[in-house]
């Protein structure tokens, strides 16, 4: 859930809260100098990093999904530890973060949102998307969740719950989309073709059997 | 990748999926890589200034067995070089680091990290 809870706000949580690196607080001075001298702009470095997003893409992710999907033994450890079900697939992070996995159902739709420095998945996801690290997304999402998705292109019924999960450093989430219906004769591959990037962070669904990208 | 297809190829060591295509671990990889392919655009220092100062950093003992901070030296290298263009100097690069860090400790949660969140700047 979003953790707007004031009583975690206390001064001493910053430390926890937000921490870079060396090498990352370079990396954000670099930008700094050379963005102000001119050389480089933020949307040009966006649009280089794009290019890299979606042919990296998240088929590791899909890959998680398709199995919990067609084993419902692999769906209960997901459930129950998330981490350790998808290290199982070989998909670690580098700083060991854990993983929850949030199941969609027929009553409740799933969104991720990191509103604090654009926590990700990156190990089962790629690169994070560009308007995902974007405050718009970041503080809207928590605001006004349904507004949000209908901006996607997904309209839930009124009667449907969102839940928006806020990512930290230390608890990243995917989000396990509803299993399309008629796709019962598929196999792990093909159902892995129909999980999106945006459906395991909650923007989006599972394409439906027969549909396209 | 087209366009940038050349200038990776001199980028020794550059971790690749089986596609050919970069790997990044983490955002911060790919804004480094993307920084210094779009300086490199701008014809602020050819590939083979840059792969010599890459294949410094990378040369340097004491890197680890799996190579996993192949982008620290990345970044340490485009460190090196944007001083030794005279594009800022190292006291300021520093500086900012610096900056940077007491700006992301004091940054509450739900707020995005920004420079002007220093509190001594």
């Amino acid at each position: 859930m979003t953790s707007e809870d004031p009583m975690h706000h206390r001064d001493d949580d910053h430390h926890h809260d937000n921490h870079f690196s060396d090498t990352q607080a370079r990396v954000k001075a670099l930008e700094t100098v050379l963005t102000q001298k001119g050389l480089i702009d933020p949307a040009a470095i966006d649009a280089i990093v794009e290019t890299y997003e979606t042919k990296i893409g998240p088929r590791n992710g899909a890959r998680v999904v398709a199995r919990a999907w067609s084993e419902p033994d692999f769906a209960d450890w997901l459930r129950s530890d998330a981490t350790a079900a998808i290290a199982s697939l070989g998909y670690t992070g580098r700083q060991g973060e854990h993983m929850r996995a949030v199941f969609n159902t027929p009553e409740t739709h799933n969104l991720v949102v990191c509103t604090l420095c654009s926590c990700y998945p990156w190990a089962v996801l790629g690169l994070p998307p560009v308007w995902y690290k974007a405050p718009p997304y970041r503080s809207r999402a928590v605001i006004d969740p349904r507004g949000v998705l209908e901006e996607f292109g997904v309209k839930l019924p009124e009667t449907k719950k969102i839940r928006v999960w806020d990512s930290t450093a230390e608890l990243r989430y995917i989000v396990i989309p509803e299993r399309p219906a008629g796709t019962e004769g598929l196999d792990q591959e093909s159902l892995g073709d129909l999980v999106t990037r945006d459906s395991m962070i909650g923007t989006g669904l599972a394409i439906a059997a027969g549909g396209t990208r | 990748m087209n366009a940038h297809e050349p200038s990776l190829a001199v980028s020794p060591g550059l971790p690749k999926s089986n596609d050919g295509v970069p790997v990044f671990a983490e955002p911060w990889q790919a804004e480094a890589f993307a920084m210094t392919v779009r300086l490199h655009e701008k014809g602020v220092f050819s590939w083979s200034e840059w792969a010599e100062a890459l294949s410094h950093e990378l040369y340097k003992p004491g890197r680890r067995a799996d190579a996993s901070d192949y982008f620290d030296c990345w970044v340490a290298a485009l460190s090196r070089l944007v001083t030794e263009l005279s594009i800022t100097s190292p006291e300021n690069l520093d500086q900012l680091t610096q900056s940077w860090q007491r700006a992301a400790e004091a940054t509450p949660h739900g707020k995005p990290i920004l420079l002007e969140n220093d509190p001594e700047r």
